[in-house]
């Protein structure tokens, strides 16, 4: 044993990774759970956090689904988390049912198809005729399908899922991204941000950068650069943890989800 | 919210609206496989060891392969894996670097090193294996004297263990490496069990996450444990044929009414191990009834895994997994039936008195599950003197032959 650690978790590194013997915080609360709150506040403080995980989610998923443009996509986006506020949507949320995930992809589903037949209904005056809801990938906008979708991606129910799921790892990165951008601003580790930024967001393991070259790109020593990217990685998992501990349920759906977003899909 | 939301209707970017939020960022699909990977990847920064490939992924941790940088040679390490809030992983993986280190044995892995890494996460560093797991290692063909004698030395690495006061209780060909030199090596000890008073002490500061060096629990974990049969702690007792009248004897005291120090998440009722090898009493979930039998059972389900070449029924405590194969001896089936017993007490009551019984068979000698009968008893006296009975048989031919030709 070298004596610089220990093999307890209490003392020994600690760095950025707060507390808990995992390596992140257990203290954040739950926005699910404070969704269901008595408190209005605390309902509409929630939200607010909900919202901004999944914001860009739900946005692509109603352009690539519903097929809309990315103005109307603004306004369902808008729309949807302002009526889950009203109507106390996520209240009705089961954690023993399955994911949160599921759960309001399912309430958004049902308020676009809402959104769209009031919409239908009002363009016919009343409306006669059954209209279908709208299939997948087609819409108004043509063009706004989310960046080249296949016709069959959006087909069936597991796909739909498969597909939220997908762009619901990316808003998280996104965001996680964003705020480390943000916190290393703050901290004045900006060089750190951009050696990941370089490394990790623009080259992205193509091989096509090297630390010696991106060293001599940010006039520092190539050991610096593998600590930027170090310090970044912890960083960024720290928050991503951080942001799925606030937008899960349980200990168990916490899990769930880390292990799908960090690492390798599930088996 | 709402009041930010309605603001920024319109907004360009399709991130949330809000104050100082960034155009759109989409990240490339490469980029968000790229930082899933990295952001999950052990931070070394300080340790002393860089990082050179993933080895295997499992439900407690990820173990790399990573290089010493003091002693320049490969390792392996391994780190918690899931995200961890209650800490139960992790002292799982400190409970369980703790246990290699004093199991030292040619059969078990040496920890090197342990600790906590800057992100947080519990990590130990072992021997880096250079082998193959047990089941590739059977798909190979080995010969069926080969394959008994590495099956007796993971019944001496057990046995050692049970000596220390340990329970596995995951014993699977996938838990079992088959090193370069034909030694085996048992891995994965994530949930065994500790028996006796110094196994709540170790579980108590595995959990409480005290420094091994210079804590106050830094005795031996072996040191309090009571000792099956009085067994040295610190070598395994070779071997012993002809006690074989104490295979069916009820287990000792200490065995059937262990204190136990269940590691963190293995309270009682929880299901621990894998299907096919776990025992009746483990697939029930009945922790406190789980003691080195559980083992034993586990151990005849790897036999009969070696013998068939494919794992036990799948319902757990199946004690006659399938019948004998051809070319499989009626004794070796039934040296598996007896560690497979669904009654504990009707088990070999140690995994050294299993691996006498595999001697015995090698050795030509009947064996004690199984009671042969003279057509076998016949086949095995032949079998194991067969040197003799050919040149017996040579002798008479001789005479014979001699016998004719003399008449005519």
């Amino acid at each position: 044993m070298r004596n610089h650690r220990d093999i307890g978790g209490g003392a020994g590194g600690g760095g950025g990774a707060g507390a808990g013997g995992g390596g992140f915080p257990s203290t954040r609360r739950s926005a699910v759970l404070g969704a269901r709150s008595e408190d209005a506040a605390e309902r509409e403080r929630s939200l607010e956090t909900l919202s901004a995980a999944y914001w860009k989610p739900v946005l692509r998923y109603v352009r690539a689904r519903w097929g809309k443009s990315h103005e109307d996509a603004q306004d369902l986006t808008q729309g949807f988390f302002l009526r889950a506020l009203e109507k106390d949507f996520f209240a009705g949320y089961d954690p023993a049912k399955g994911r949160f995930r599921t759960f309001l992809r399912t309430c958004l589903d049902a308020y676009l198809a809402n959104a769209h037949d009031a919409a239908s209904a009002r363009k016919r005056g009343g409306g006669i005729a059954h209209v279908p809801l709208i299939a997948p990938g087609g819409g108004d906008d043509p063009d706004a399908r989310g960046g080249g979708i296949p016709e069959d991606a959006l087909a069936s129910s597991e796909s739909q899922e498969r597909w939220f799921e997908v762009e619901w790892i990316r808003g998280l990165l996104e965001l996680a991204v964003e705020r480390l951008r943000a916190e290393c601003e703050e901290k004045g580790r900006a060089t750190a941000f951009r050696a990941f930024e370089r490394y990790d967001l623009e080259d992205a393991g193509e091989g096509r950068l090297s630390y010696e070259t991106l060293a001599a790109e940010l006039g520092v020593p190539v050991t610096t650069v593998t600590n930027h990217l170090a310090l970044a990685r912890r960083e960024l998992r720290r928050i991503v943890l951080e942001t799925l501990r606030e937008i899960t349920a349980s200990e168990e759906e916490f899990r769930l989800e880390a292990r799908l977003v960090l690492g390798r899909d599930p088996d | 919210m709402s009041g930010a939301r309605r603001e920024n209707r319109g907004g360009r970017g399709d991130g949330p609206p809000g104050a100082g939020e960034p155009a759109d960022r989409r990240l490339p699909d490469r980029a968000v496989a790229h930082l899933r990977a990295v952001a999950d990847l052990p931070d070394l920064t300080g340790t002393g060891y860089a990082l050179a490939g993933e080895i295997a992924r499992g439900g407690m941790g990820t173990v790399y392969r990573a290089r010493d940088l003091e002693l320049d040679r490969e390792v392996a390490l391994k780190v918690v894996g899931p995200p961890d809030a209650s800490g139960d992983l992790s002292s799982r993986l400190r409970l369980e670097a703790r246990l290699l280190a004093r199991l030292e044995h040619p059969n078990l892995v040496p920890v090197h090193d342990a600790g906590t890494l800057p992100d947080g996460r519990v990590f130990y560093v072992m021997k880096l294996v250079r082998g193959m797991r047990l089941d590739a290692w059977r798909r190979e063909g080995p010969g069926r004297t080969a394959t008994l004698r590495l099956f007796q030395k993971i019944c001496e690495a057990v046995a050692f263990a049970h000596a220390q006061g340990v329970v596995h209780r995951d014993l699977k060909p996938e838990n079992v490496m088959v090193g370069a030199f034909g030694e085996a090596l048992v891995m994965d000890w994530g949930v065994a069990k500790v028996l006796g008073s110094a196994g709540a002490a170790a579980g108590a500061a595995a959990r409480a996450g005290a420094a091994v060096v210079g804590g106050s629990d830094d005795a031996p974990i072996a040191g309090a444990l009571p000792r099956p049969g009085g067994a040295a702690a610190g070598a395994a007792p070779s071997p012993s044929p002809g006690r074989t009248s104490e295979r069916a004897s009820p287990p000792s005291p200490e065995r059937t009414g262990p204190t136990t120090a269940p590691i963190p998440g293995t309270e009682p009722g929880a299901v621990i191990g894998t299907r096919g090898y776990m025992a009746p009493e483990q697939a029930r979930g009945e922790t406190e009834r789980v003691d080195g039998r559980a083992d034993i059972y586990a151990l005849g389900a790897i036999l009969h895994f070696l013998l068939h070449g494919r794992p036990p029924g799948a319902a757990p405590g199946d004690a006659s997994p399938s019948p004998s194969a051809p070319g499989v001896p009626r004794a070796l089936d039934a040296i598996r039936d007896c560690a497979m017993a669904d009654d504990p007490g009707a088990r070999y009551p140690t995994a050294l008195e299993l691996s006498a019984d595999v001697d015995r068979f090698l050795d030509g000698l009947p064996v004690a599950a199984h009671r042969e009968n003279l057509l076998e008893r016949t086949g095995r006296l032949l079998s194991r003197h067969r040197a003799l009975v050919a040149l017996v048989l040579a002798y008479l031919l001789m005479r014979v032959a001699l016998i004719f030709l003399r008449g005519e």
